[in-house]
C-alpha cells in the first residue's frame, strides 16, 4: 500500500514540478498572469505532495512495514523510535527526498515573499527553482526511487548503520541540506536576473539575507560533521579532506567569497561578472558535491552507493553549467563594471585579494581530490591523495585568509593613505607580534601556533579598535557604554554581524592550530587494575561488563581518570556489537574540557576482562572548534537581521 | 605605484608560499608522545633482531600509509583491526632494522602507489604538488593585471556620473562610522 | 573587455572536468590493480585450522589458488565458497593446489564455515595479518592464483565464480613446469 502510494506521489509531484517550470517560464514569456497563478499552485501542490511522502515513510518506519524497501534496509525491529526516525534521511533514497522536501520549502516561501515584490524577476526564480526541484523528484523516481516495494517481505530488517546511530548524525544532513539548497535561491535569482537583463546590484541585495542564511547552515553542518567525526569515528580527528568532505567545503569557500565580494558590487558596482559566476559556481559545486557523494566514481567513506544515478546527476551538472555560463557570456556586454580603482591599496584590492585565496583553496581542494582520477586516466596508475597533501597546501592560503579578515574592514575604500593605515593597524600588528613573542618566551616553538596567533591577536585587535573607536564616537551623543555599544551592534548589525563571525573563525582557527600542534595519545594494554598515564592524567582500569541493547550487545570498560588535582571520574568506552555488521564499532568515552579533552577508545580485550587495550588520547583545544561555531551563530543572526537604522 | 605595490605583494607571496613549501614537513595529525626516546638509527646495515623501536617512528611512518579498510585514515589513526595489524608489521620491519623509507617501499611492494596517504613528490604525482601553487601564482598575476586595467580605466563616465560618486564619497568621509 | 568570442571560454572551459567525471564511471576506485601480479609469490608458513602445517614452498611445482575469506564476509564469501570445494574436487589430481587463510576471525566461527561448506582443502588462519598484507589484501574475498614457479599470476576480487577459477587453472596448467 505505502510504496505504492508514494511512488504515486513522486510521479505526481515530478509532473507538478515540470509543469509548474515550464508555466513559470511561459508567463515571463507572454506576460500572461493565469500562467503564473498556476505555475504557484504546482509548486504548492508539488510541496504537499512531498510532504505525504515524507509523512508516509515516517510512517512506514514507525510502524516497522518491511513491505518497503527502504524501511527495511534501514531499520530493524530493534531500531529505537527516534532512530526510525532520522533514518529517512539514513541512506541515498531517503536525503534525496529531504533534499526535495527542502527545496519545495524554499520555493513555497520564494512565493509568498516575492511574487508582488519583484515581478520582473520572480517568474524566472519560480521557473528555475521548480526546474531544479524537478531535477530531484526525477531522481526520486528514477533511478533511487524510496518507495519500492519488497517482496517477500522479510520479518525482519536490516539496521541503520551503527555509525550513524547518533545524535550528530541526526543533526548533521539536516542543517548540510539546509545549506545546500539554500543556494538555490540567490542561483534563481542569478539566472532571473541575466534573463531579463537586470545585473544590476538588485539581485545580490534581494538574496543577501539567503545566502547567510545557507552559508551559515552549511558551516554548521561542516561543524556537526566535524563532531560526530571527534566523537564517534574512534580516531581523535574532526576532519579527514575525505572527498565527500571536501565536496562540501568547497561551496562553502565560494560561497564565503561571494558574501565578501557582493560587498564590493553594491558599493562600487565593480566585479559584476565575478559575482555572477561566483554563484553559478557555488550552485554548481552543490552538485556536484551530492553527485561525488552518489556516483561512486571516487571512494570514499560517505559514498552511499554506485548505479545509474550518477549519470543522471552528471547530465544535471552539465546542464546547469553549461547553460548558466553560456548565459553569462551572452550576456556578458551588460557586465561592466562601473567603478573605478584608484589605488592597489584598498578595501576593493583587499576583497579581490580574500576572492583569490578562497578560490586558490577551492581549486586546491578540487584538483587534489579529482587527482587519483586524472592519474588513472593519464597513466593507468592508481594514487590517493589524502590529508598531508590538503593540510599541506592550504595551511598557507588560509593564513594569508586570516591576514585579510584583519585589514579588509577598517581598509579604506579606493585609497587607503598612509595615515589611514597606520592609524588603523600599528596597534593590531604590534599586539599580534608583541602575542608571538609572549608566547615564544613562554616555550612554544610550533612555527604554526605562533603564526596563527599573531594572525588571531592581530585581527581581534583590528575588531577591538574599530568597535571602540565606533562606540566610543556614539557616546558622544549620549549613551553609556553598554547603551552605545548595543545600539551600534543593532544599528549596524551587518557590519558588526560579520565582524563576530571573523571572531568566531578567529577561535576556530585557535582550535585548529592548537589542536594540531598540542595533541598527544598513546596506545597501552592494561591488566585489571594497572594504570597508564599520559600529559598528567592516570587512567586506571577497573573491569569490563557486557550488556544487550535493543539492537546490539556491548562490552563496556571502566576505567578510573585522574589527574594529580581533585577529583576523578569514570568513563565507559565500549564496543558495540551489531548482528548486521562484521566489526564492532568503538563507542568512545570523553570528557571534554574548555583547554583539553581527555578521550578513550577501547581496542581489544580478553573475554575474561582479565586485560584490555585502551588507547588514551589528550586532545586540546578541540573545544573551541564548537565555540567558534557558537560565536558564527550569533554573528550570522546578528547580520540578517531587519535593518534598524531608520529606527535608531 | 600600482605596479610597484602588485609587484611587491605578488613577490612577497611567492617567497612565502615557496619558503613554506620547501620548509614544512607533511603536518602528521598527532604529535609528540611524552616518552619520545632517541629515533631508531637509518639502518643500512644489518642490525640485531631486536631493536628498541621507538614508537614516535612507529606514527610517524604508520600515518603515511593509507588504511585500506577506512578509505581516507591513516594507518596510525584507524581504530580498525586491519590498521592495528600494520602498525604491527610496521613496529616489526622498524625492529628489524628497515629504515622508514624501507618499510614506506615495503608496502607499496605490496599494494602499489595507492597505500600511500600522499601522492609521492616525484614524477607525474609531482603535479598535485605543484599545480595549486602555480594555480595560486596565476591568480596572483591576474588579479594584478585587473587591478591595474580598472586603475587605468580612462574616466569615460558621463559627467554626471561624477556627482554620485563625489558625493558619495564627500559624505562617507565625513561620517566614517556610518557603514563605510 | 574580452573579444566577442573569447567570452564563451568560459562556458567551454566546464567541458573538460565534465569528461574528466564522466571518464570517472568507467574506473571502480575500490578496485586496484595488485602489483604483485608476475612476481614471486609472498612465502608463508602457517598452522591449519586441523593442526598440520602448511607452507608456500611445500607447495611448489603446483598450480596454487588461494583464497582469503572470513565467517563474517557477507554474502560473497558464502556465495563463492560452494564454488571453492567444486573446483578443489574437479582441479586436486590435476596438480593444482586449493589454499584458504582466514581473516580476522573467530575460532568458532571459522569452523562453523568450513563445516557448512564441507570445504575439503586446507584452510588456515592468520592470527596477525602477516600474510594478508603480504599480499596486498585490502578485502574479503579475494583469490590469487599461484604458477608452477610460485609467481602471482592472477588476482581475483570479490566472490569466485567457477567459470573464472576453470580459466585461469587450465591456462596456469598449461604452463611447463
Amino acid at each position: 500500500m505505502i510504496p505504492e502510494l508514494g511512488y504515486g506521489a513522486t510521479v505526481a509531484a515530478l509532473l507538478l514540478a515540470l509543469w509548474g517550470a515550464g508555466a513559470a517560464a511561459a508567463s515571463a514569456r507572454t506576460g500572461r498572469a493565469a500562467l503564473l497563478r498556476s505555475g504557484e499552485r504546482a509548486a504548492v501542490g508539488a510541496f504537499a505532495l512531498i510532504t505525504a511522502c515524507i509523512a508516509l515513510m515516517i510512517y512506514a518506519f514507525l510502524a516497522f512495514d518491511f513491505s518497503v524497501r527502504y524501511v527495511a534496509i534501514n531499520t530493524n525491529l530493534g531500531t529505537p523510535f527516534y532512530y526510525r526516525v532520522t533514518a529517512l534521511w539514513g541512506a541515498l533514497e531517503g536525503s534525496i527526498v529531504l533534499w526535495a522536501w527542502m527545496l519545495a520549502i524554499y520555493t513555497l516561501i520564494v512565493v509568498i515573499r516575492y511574487r508582488r515584490s519583484q515581478p520582473e524577476l520572480y517568474p524566472w526564480v519560480l521557473s528555475v527553482m521548480l526546474g531544479v526541484l524537478a531535477f530531484f523528484l526525477l531522481i526520486m523516481t528514477i533511478p533511487a526511487p524510496p518507495f519500492e516495494r519488497l517482496t517477500p517481505i522479510p520479518a525482519d530488517g536490516r539496521g541503520l548503520n551503527p555509525l550513524l546511530q547518533d545524535a550528530g548524525m541526526i543533526t548533521h544532513p539536516v542543517a548540510l541540506y539546509l545549506g545546500f539548497t539554500g543556494f538555490t535561491v540567490p542561483f534563481a535569482f542569478a539566472m532571473a536576473a541575466l534573463i531579463v537583463r537586470r545585473t544590476g546590484e538588485e539581485w545580490i541585495t534581494i538574496t543577501r539575507r539567503w545566502t547567510i542564511i545557507a552559508w551559515y547552515f552549511l558551516a554548521l553542518g561542516l561543524l556537526i560533521g566535524g563532531w560526530w567525526s571527534y566523537h564517534v569515528l574512534g580516531w581523535g580527528g574532526y576532519w579527514a579532506w575525505d572527498p565527500v568532505e571536501n565536496a562540501a567545503f568547497m561551496p562553502f569557500l565560494t560561497a564565503t567569497a561571494f558574501l565578501h565580494s557582493v560587498m564590493v558590487q553594491e558599493r562600487r558596482r565593480m566585479l559584476k561578472l565575478w559575482n555572477l559566476s561566483l554563484i553559478i559556481l557555488t550552485f554548481g559545486l552543490t552538485i556536484f558535491g551530492t553527485f561525488l557523494t552518489r556516483s561512486g566514481i571516487i571512494g570514499s567513506v560517505h559514498s552511499f552507493t554506485q548505479g545509474t544515478i550518477g549519470y543522471f546527476f552528471l547530465g544535471f551538472l552539465a546542464l546547469v553549467l553549461l547553460g548558466s555560463f553560456s548565459l553569462l557570456a551572452s550576456r556578458m556586454e551588460r557586465l561592466r563594471a562601473e567603478g573605478v580603482l584608484d589605488s592597489v591599496v584598498s578595501r576593493e584590492s583587499t576583497f579581490l585579494l580574500n576572492n583569490l585565496f578562497l578560490v586558490a583553496a577551492t581549486f586546491t581542494v578540487f584538483f587534489g581530490t579529482v587527482f587519483p582520477l586524472i592519474s588513472e586516466a593519464v597513466r593507468g596508475v592508481k594514487i590517493s591523495v589524502g590529508a598531508p597533501f590538503f593540510n599541506l597546501v592550504n595551511i598557507p592560503v588560509f593564513l594569508a585568509l586570516l591576514f585579510l579578515m584583519g585589514v579588509g574592514p577598517l581598509i579604506a575604500w579606493r585609497r587607503a593613505s598612509a595615515g589611514n593605515l597606520k592609524r588603523n593597524f600599528l596597534k593590531p600588528v604590534l599586539a599580534g607580534l608583541v602575542a608571538a613573542a609572549a608566547l615564544r618566551a613562554l616555550g612554544v616553538a610550533n612555527g604554526l601556533v605562533l603564526t596563527t596567533m599573531a594572525l588571531v591577536v592581530f585581527v581581534a585587535g583590528t575588531i577591538a579598535l574599530d568597535l571602540f573607536r565606533a562606540v566610543r564616537a556614539r557616546r558622544r551623543s549620549g549613551d553609556n557604554w553598554g547603551a552605545a555599544t548595543w545600539g551600534l551592534l543593532l544599528r549596524q548589525n551587518r557590519r558588526y554581524g560579520g565582524f563576530i563571525v571573523h571572531l568566531g573563525i578567529l577561535v576556530i582557527a585557535l582550535g585548529v592550530a592548537g589542536s594540531q600542534a598540542w595533541s598527544v595519545q598513546k596506545e597501552v594494554t592494561l591488566d585489571k587494575g594497572q594504570s597508564m598515564e599520559l600529559a598528567g592524567y592516570q587512567v586506571r582500569f577497573d573491569g569490563l561488563s557486557a550488556s544487550e541493547e535493543s539492537n546490539h550487545a556491548k562490552v563496556t570498560g571502566a576505567f578510573t581518570v585522574t589527574n594529580g588535582r581533585a577529583g576523578g571520574y569514570m568513563l565507559y568506552p565500549a564496543k558495540k556489537f551489531y548482528p548486521q555488521d562484521q566489526t564492532p564499532i568503538a563507542y568512545v568515552d570523553y570528557r571534554l574540557g574548555w583547554i583539553e579533552d581527555v578521550y578513550l577508545v577501547l581496542g581489544d580485550f580478553a573475554r575474561d576482562g582479565s586485560h584490555a587495550t585502551v588507547k588514551l588520547q589528550v586532545n586540546r583545544m578541540v573545544s573551541w572548534l564548537w565555540l567558534g561555531g557558537l560565536v558564527l551563530t550569533f554573528g550570522a543572526a546578528l547580520a540578517i537581521l531587519p535593518d534598524a537604522r531608520r529606527a535608531a | 605605484m600600482t605596479r610597484g605595490w602588485a609587484s611587491a605583494a605578488a613577490a612577497v607571496m611567492l617567497v612565502a608560499v615557496v619558503g613554506w613549501a620547501a620548509a614544512a614537513p607533511p603536518p602528521a595529525a598527532a604529535p609528540p608522545a611524552p616518552e619520545a626516546t632517541k629515533p631508531a638509527p637509518a639502518a643500512t646495515k644489518p642490525a640485531p633482531a631486536a631493536t628498541k623501536v621507538d614508537e614516535q617512528t612507529v606514527h610517524e611512518v604508520a600515518s603515511q600509509l593509507r588504511c585500506v579498510v577506512c578509505q581516507n585514515l591513516s594507518v596510525a589513526d584507524s581504530p580498525s583491526e586491519t590498521a592495528k595489524q600494520m602498525r604491527a608489521i610496521v613496529r616489526e620491519r622498524l625492529a628489524a632494522g628497515d629504515s622508514p623509507e624501507q618499510v614506506l617501499a615495503y608496502f607499496v611492494e605490496k599494494y602499489g602507489d595507492w597505500i600511500l596517504l600522499s601522492p609521492r613528490k616525484s614524477g607525474f604525482t609531482l603535479l598535485v604538488w605543484v599545480v595549486p601553487f602555480v594555480g595560486l601564482g596565476i591568480g596572483l598575476v591576474l588579479v594584478a593585471v585587473v587591478v591595474r586595467r580598472w586603475s587605468r580605466r580612462p574616466q569615460g563616465a558621463a559627467p554626471s556620473q561624477l556627482d554620485p560618486a563625489v558625493r558619495e564619497r564627500i559624505r562617507r568621509e565625513m561620517s566614517e562610522m556610518d557603514h563605510s | 573587455m574580452k573579444a566577442p568570442a573569447l567570452k564563451w571560454a568560459i562556458p567551454a572551459a566546464v567541458v573538460p572536468v565534465l569528461v574528466l567525471l564522466a571518464y570517472g564511471f568507467r574506473t571502480d576506485p575500490r578496485e586496484i590493480p595488485s602489483p604483485l601480479l608476475g612476481r614471486p609469490a609472498a612465502a608463508f608458513s602457517l598452522t591449519t585450522f586441523a593442526g598440520t602445517p602448511l607452507s608456500l614452498e611445500d607447495l611448489r611445482g603446483k598450480v596454487v589458488m588461494l583464497n582469503f575469506w572470513a565467517s563474517w564476509c557477507i554474502p560473497a564469501c558464502y556465495d563463492e565458497a560452494p564454488a571453492l570445494e567444486r573446483t578443489w574436487r574437479a582441479y586436486k589430481d590435476k596438480g593444482v593446489m586449493v589454499v584458504g587463510i582466514n581473516v580476522q576471525d573467530k575460532e568458532a566461527a571459522a569452523l562453523e564455515f568450513l563445516r557448512r561448506f564441507e570445504h575439503s582443502f586446507p584452510n588456515a588462519p592468520d592470527p596477525r595479518g602477516r600474510v594478508s598484507v603480504d599480499y596486498g589484501v585490502y578485502g574479503v574475498p579475494e583469490t590469487f592464483f599461484i604458477d608452477r614457479k610460485g609467481r602471482v599470476r592472477f588476482k581475483h576480487v570479490g566472490a569466485l565464480t567457477d567459470e573464472i577459477a576453470r580459466r585461469q587453472l587450465d591456462a596456469l596448467l598449461e604452463e611447463p613446469s
